[in-house]
């Protein structure tokens, strides 16, 4: 009677280890780099002893058996932590692939007498480490994903900063695009500030959109009237000729809203309406 | 039946809103307050919705119809301490209030309602941009 496959992965898996371990050294696509050999090591190593533990002849055959759960999620971490890291999806590929191999070297070794035997159980294992394989793409982009997402988050935050840049004056620049989603943002940040800071003028400085169509200008003006209800004035300053020319193009009605062109400008508006007046330092000249 | 108390500060009339809106208290509150601005002849109404956290388009719509009833009255309507989170539903909704003024709290309220209103007992411009003497 010919050893099962579970067994002799079972006996062998100090081997099958070291046969990975070389492999993955000997490959181009090792990154010392991102990552030491012994963690490559402890890494692998958890994975062929949860494999070797967990494998037995009745559950070989079925792959979406919950005896694999703890295989994929040390898989999920793997290539979770991959991702972040920055390998590439070919690289976090390989690794899998080359404990295949590992294990594709040891039957061929172990059952080279029974030709028969050795395909059925190839087969088998080639089943059971493509699912794995599939899982490691999946967890792979769904990390990938999430530091997309991350990103996207933390440039909205940053890019939209609200200063308060005198008693009762807040200023607001706006860099990049205004779409729906950062509208609110923009929206949310401002009126907290409003309520922290009990300002009664807000500044939205657009110097730094690149474009204005009929959509940004409808989110502009939402967050304009929010500020109104709240009971705080808004300018819209740093308006380019260009925008200007936009604007007026596409028809759109600014008219009720405070515009200038610069944000000293407004700055200046902000301080009339607030009946301040700065004053050069031992003259009486006043600058308005 | 619960009812919103209006209050009377000289000229003005003073609303503050302590508990979320329902359908029935808006009208009644609409009622009253009109009623109210006719037999007091108030020349303004402040209503603090500090405390309103949540809004539906019937109250939107409520704010403004008081606004211009009131205006019919001859008196002015200042809406104070909108909380940020009704603001954005309001405006999402597509009701901007116009007509009606807004302030901070009740303090910048009144001192709005005063200068919109208080030209004959009061010597301060009414025009914010005539004076700028230096």
């Amino acid at each position: 009677m010919a050893t099962t496959i579970s067994e002799l992965l079972k006996k062998n898996k100090a081997q099958l280890l070291d046969t990975w371990i070389q492999k993955q050294l000997a490959s181009e696509s090792l990154r010392d780099d991102l990552m030491t050999n012994d963690e490559l090591r402890a890494q692998s190593e958890e994975l062929v002893n949860a494999l070797a533990n967990i494998i037995t002849e009745s559950n070989i055959n079925q792959v979406d058996s919950t005896d694999f759960d703890e295989i994929f999620e040390i898989l999920s971490a793997v290539s979770l932590s991959r991702a972040r890291q920055g390998f590439s999806p070919r690289e976090t590929g390989l690794y899998i692939f080359g404990l295949k191999e590992a294990i594709l070297d040891l039957l061929q070794d172990k059952l080279a007498d029974n030709p028969t035997q050795l395909f059925t159980e190839v087969r088998k294992i080639n089943r059971l480490l493509d699912s794995f394989s599939v899982v490691t793409f999946e967890t792979f982009i769904k990390g990938r994903e999430e530091v997309i997402f991350r990103q996207t988050e933390e440039i909205t935050d940053i890019s939209t900063p609200v200063i308060q840049i005198w008693d009762g004056i807040l200023a607001l620049p706006i860099i990049g695009t205004l779409d729906s989603a950062r509208t609110q943002v923009v929206m949310e940040s401002l009126l907290q500030k409003i309520v922290d800071t009990g300002s009664s003028i807000a500044i939205l400085d657009i110097s730094g959109v690149p474009a204005v169509d009929s959509l940004v200008a409808q989110h502009l003006m939402k967050t304009v009237s929010a500020t109104r209800l709240m009971g705080a004035d808004c300018i819209i300053s740093g308006i380019r000729p260009e925008i200007a020319q936009t604007v007026v193009h596409l028809g759109i009605d600014l008219s009720n809203i405070i515009t200038k062109a610069s944000l000293a400008s407004a700055l200046k508006h902000a301080f009339s309406m607030h009946k301040l007046i700065v004053k050069q330092g031992g003259t009486d000249k006043t600058i308005r | 039946m619960e009812k919103i108390p209006i209050l009377r500060m000289g000229a003005f009339l003073l609303v503050t809103i302590q508990v979320d809106l329902y359908d029935r208290l808006a009208l009644t509150l609409e009622t009253d307050l009109i009623n109210m601005v006719h037999k007091t002849g108030a020349r303004g109404v402040l209503i603090d919705i500090s405390a309103v956290s949540i809004v539906d388009s019937f109250m939107g719509r409520i704010l403004g119809n008081i606004a211009s009833m009131t205006r019919v009255l001859d008196a002015e309507t200042v809406v104070v301490g909108m909380q940020p989170a009704v603001a954005i539903t309001l405006i999402e909704l597509g009701l901007s209030l116009s007509g009606v003024y807004t302030a901070l709290d009740v303090e910048r309220g009144m001192s709005l309602l005063q200068t919109k209103l208080g030209p004959n007992d009061e010597l301060t411009d009414d025009d914010d941009d005539a004076d700028d003497t230096e």
